[in-house]
């Protein structure tokens, strides 16, 4: 399990890391914390000749919130990410994600930047970009523009990012206050992927469901916003028969696999499970 | 791709050797450094056998190329016992209360508790499963690792409340 040579790079400024990529133009690969790339190097899978580690450059690692945006850093660990009391005040379901993603470990060393930019259907990160609508920013040498989480994804690791460019940040219209979320992920053990997984968030006034956003992780080959489930809840009482609709709506889109995680059939019906624990958890959380 | 120089504190002592990029953590503290302590279990980041402590966090070097760990402060299970041998808590606990049987999985197992109980001094049954969660055992069922660790949690708050 040794992967192939390369050489390690480690430069301190944004600028000297997109240097380094375009200087080695289709050869060189950005490392954060590796819990993604590395296995698949020792596989041979992936077989960079440079690797350039982002983890010194300062202006990647913040987390900062506002009342209109949160902005994470790419290289914020699952770790510091569950650490930050401010995110979890106004954005909870980050937290209850990352503490259901990898073990402890891993979440010491992997990034959000890389669990969003690697475009793995099994990571869990990018299912929650689309559901609370972040842009992801992307800086190569054209400069730096923004992408949307809802049309970043492509195909299983086929993003809209190019070989040359960096995600640097991700931001997120904060959400708003008083809101109901959860994250349901049915897996086999720790550590797991999901056989299937659903977040939801969702508001609610005078009875009336007033905003709502589904989306799921690994019933596809990219993550779903499930936008149909969504338009299911809104106006609705959030009763037993908008929640069965909402339930339909999202097991229609999915298309999983037949793996070592079950049937496609099976997976498809743990979706509707999921989203209808989620929806019935972010209910109970409402304010 | 020639070596290029590594330079680590690792259980207190300045090191410097010269590696491959490509080698991981776990083969540097291994072949170059000669602690065999942590083991090499799944190699792929699943069993935690190669837990050791990187900038005072948890982390598996199976998946940890050495130029990521430049600079760093690493801890194995070598650090964790007293100049003169003494025990730590934390492995006279896992000896005392059978917190092992075939011994393969207790390096990473005590390493990862060890900084555990520095995280939360004070872990409820639960949090202690959830905070051993990347560590497997196949010998145990876990539930002799799990009193160990709680005696563990008492025994320093004890030594603690006693300083």
């Amino acid at each position: 399990m040794i992967s192939a040579a390369f050489d390690y790079h480690r430069p301190g400024t944004l600028g000297e890391a997109i240097g380094l990529l375009t200087e080695h133009d289709g050869t060189a690969v950005v490392i954060a914390g590796g819990h993604s790339l590395i296995p698949m190097m020792k596989l041979r899978m992936a077989t960079p000749e440079h690797l350039v580690d982002i983890q010194d450059i300062a202006e990647l690692s913040g987390i900062a919130v506002s009342s209109d945006m949160i902005e994470i850093g790419a290289t914020v660990t699952q770790s510091d990410l569950i650490a930050s009391d401010e995110l979890f005040s106004v954005c909870p379901i980050l937290r209850e994600t990352s503490l259901q993603t990898a073990d402890p470990q891993i979440r010491n060393l992997g990034t959000i930047g890389g669990n969003v930019a690697n475009g793995d259907p099994g990571n869990d990160m990018p299912a929650i970009m689309q559901l609370l609508d972040a842009d992801y920013i992307l800086q190569g040498t054209g400069g730096t523009r923004t992408v949307k989480a809802r049309t970043f994804y492509e195909a299983a690791f086929f993003t809209a990012r190019e070989e040359g460019e960096i995600l640097t940040s991700i931001r997120i219209p904060t959400p708003p206050f008083g809101h109901g979320h959860s994250y349901q992920k049915q897996k086999r053990k720790v550590g797991d992927y999901a056989t299937a997984a659903a977040g939801v968030i969702l508001t609610r006034s005078a009875g009336t469901c007033t905003s709502a956003s589904v989306a799921l992780t690994n019933v596809a080959d990219t993550p779903l916003w499930a936008e149909a489930a969504a338009k299911a809840l809104l106006g609705s009482d959030l009763g037993a028969e908008a929640i069965g609709e909402a339930v339909d709506a999202a097991r229609a889109i999915t298309e999983p696999a037949s793996d070592g995680r079950g049937p496609a059939d099976y997976r498809t019906h743990v979706a509707g499970i999921m989203v209808q624990r989620a929806i019935q958890t972010a209910i109970s959380r409402v304010a | 791709m020639s070596k290029t120089q590594v330079n680590m504190t690792v259980n207190g002592n300045a090191v410097s050797a010269l590696a491959e990029p490509r080698t991981l953590l776990i083969h540097f503290l291994r072949e170059e450094m000669n602690l065999t302590g942590a083991h090499i279990g799944c190699e792929t980041s699943h069993c935690g056998a190669c837990t050791v402590d990187l900038n005072g966090k948890s982390v598996k070097s199976c998946t940890v190329f050495v130029g990521q760990a430049q600079g760093a402060e690493i801890t194995t299970i070598e650090g964790i016992a007293q100049e003169d041998g003494t025990l730590h808590p934390v492995q006279e606990a896992f000896r005392e209360h059978h917190g092992l049987q075939c011994g393969f999985c207790t390096p990473g197992m005590i390493t990862r508790a060890w900084r555990l109980l520095q995280e939360n001094p004070k872990p409820t049954e639960e949090e202690i499963r959830y905070g051993i969660s990347g560590n497997l055992c196949r010998c145990t069922g876990y539930q002799n690792i799990v009193t160990a660790i709680q005696a563990a949690a008492a025994d320093l708050s004890i030594k603690e409340a006693a300083e």
